[in-house]
């Protein structure tokens, strides 16, 4: 299966199976409109040669259905798809990622919140020690032989309960030598409990730290708001600013932000947060019901595709001045990334990644907590919905039959499985949004590749 | 090739052969939290 587009300039072709990237020129481009999955044949199809012959001359012609058909004898080019026999390999898979609850309480009330301002719909509590403690021992236990082993603390607002983050570290930590586990941690926050100690803390135990910020003070301060209806923007920035500036460069951080139908021209709040001084970026689509006003539509995608490229057009420029930044969502390595067989078990969800609530339940990820139906069992007893953990499991690039024949399928992997339930209400069923989102930023981000291989 | 150049290695099918061990981050976990994009996890394979 391939997939070809042109873009700033660049007519791309991605081969799916084999993963290869290449840049056509425009003959070669044009003849892949006549040919079809499988072998090349040795003479080029008469609808081709009658169609190209007055757009090329017959060397250009007879020269590029060579290159073709090289490529394909190559296995890069109409190569098959032989993953599927992967695919089963994915049951009873460890559990080796978290996402703790730790506090389902926020001090923010910001209008998106997928979590219902920080409740997850339910009541207001923060997450004992003992049930953190518990889910750990349930982690080490359940991710058998896997030694990298991921926590985030999550909420609501996981500073409001920093004290059992930080029993929490100190307790895994303890026991990762006895287990032969190494636990990355890491944390999302909108850093209104930012203080100094906890910059220190987070700095030095997190391998990871997410940042909630929106961008233009005008935008965050629109919908982060807290209890009382003020934005937060000068509150949070210089607390932010400190982490980063303090924070050793071996260590990631992510200024995540969130956009929505009002700034669909957030590439200004990503220029903002690059005045600001941060470099590690990401800027994600609102999840939210349709309904709402400044839910993502379908009739706002032309408008977002356009952003995406004046996004990436920004990347390249800034690369060229050697001020090159992380967008998170176009970061893509087209020669050490995954290997096939985690491309095609998507995101882990249910299967190698569940969230704890603070009551010790345990759901397929933190986008479902609060649906009861999905409650997988509890850290408390052990007790694990083994036939729910299968058919996350299962819930792979071939058994979603929108993805099976999709080209962007090994690198999105399926998408969201709480994304699919929510707007097409099946794990099974790609959201339609998200898909043409995804593949979007796909299309820009091999582009941005192929524009800074120009530049080397 | 005059007319086409090729990007990268297209490694996938070797990928596949040596991979599979499982130790890399879940893809939701690093900085996004609402969708989903594997392609842009790294490989923690230390064999591959």
């Amino acid at each position: 299966m391939i997939h070809k587009y042109s873009l700033n300039g660049y007519h791309i072709v991605l081969d799916a199976n084999s993963g290869a990237v290449h840049l056509f020129d425009e003959a070669p481009f044009d003849m892949l409109d006549y040919l079809e999955e499988g072998e090349i044949p040795e003479h080029p199809p008469e609808a081709m040669t009658d169609a190209l012959k007055d757009r090329y001359d017959e060397d250009t012609v007879r020269e590029a259905y060579e290159e073709i058909r090289e490529l394909n004898r190559k296995g890069q080019l109409y190569s098959p798809d032989e993953y599927e026999k992967f695919a089963a390999m994915l049951k009873s898979a460890p559990i080796k990622s978290m996402c703790l609850n730790i506090a389902h309480d926020c001090n923010l009330r910001c209008e998106y919140c997928f979590a219902a301002q920080g409740d997850f719909g339910g009541e207001r509590m923060l997450m004992p020690f003992e049930v953190a403690k518990s889910a750990i021992d349930f982690l080490v236990e359940k991710s058998k032989g896997r030694h990298n082993l991921e926590v985030d603390f999550f909420g609501g607002e996981p500073l409001m309960n920093f004290d059992v983050v930080k029993k929490t570290v100190e307790y895994a930590r303890s026991i990762e030598k006895k287990y032969d586990k190494n636990f990355r941690f890491t944390i999302t926050t909108n850093g209104l409990l930012l203080s100094d100690d906890k910059i220190d803390f987070i700095n030095r135990e997190m391998s990871n730290c997410i940042l909630s910020f929106d961008g233009r003070k005008s935008v965050h301060d629109r919908l982060r708001v807290r209890v009382d209806g003020s934005g937060c923007y000068d509150s949070v920035l210089p607390k932010f600013q400190k982490l980063v500036k303090e924070r050793s460069k071996d260590k990631d951080y992510y200024v995540r932000g969130t956009f929505t139908k009002y700034n669909l021209d957030f590439t200004k709040d990503i220029q903002h947060l690059l005045d600001l001084g941060f470099n590690e970026i990401s800027m994600e689509p609102v999840v939210s019901e349709e309904k709402l006003d400044y839910s993502v539509k379908e009739e706002d995608l032309p408008r977002i595709f356009e952003e995406y490229e004046t996004l990436s057009n920004l990347i390249i420029q800034r690369s060229k001045e050697g001020k090159e930044f992380d967008f998170y969502h176009f970061m893509i390595d087209l020669d050490q990334g995954p290997c096939a067989i985690r491309r095609l078990r998507g995101c882990s969800c249910g299967n190698e990644y569940v969230a704890i609530t603070p009551t010790g339940d345990i759901y397929p990820c933190h986008q479902f907590v609060g649906q009861e139906e999905w409650k997988m069992g509890s850290v408390l007893d052990g007790s694990l919905n083994t036939d729910m953990k299968d058919s996350f499991a299962l819930a792979n690039v071939y058994s979603k039959p929108e993805c099976k024949n999709c080209w962007a399928k090994f690198y999105c992997s399926g998408g969201c499985n709480a994304n699919n339930l929510q707007y097409a209400g099946d794990i099974h069923k790609p959201h339609a949004i998200s898909c043409s989102l995804e593949k979007k930023r796909l299309e820009c981000a091999i582009m941005i590749q192929a524009a800074l291989a120009d530049q080397k | 090739m005059k007319q086409i150049r090729t990007l990268n290695q297209a490694n996938l099918k070797e990928s596949a052969a040596k991979g599979g061990c499982g130790e890399c981050q879940a893809s939701c976990q690093s900085a996004c939290k609402t969708s989903c994009t594997v392609a842009n996890q790294k490989c923690e394979n230390k064999n591959r």
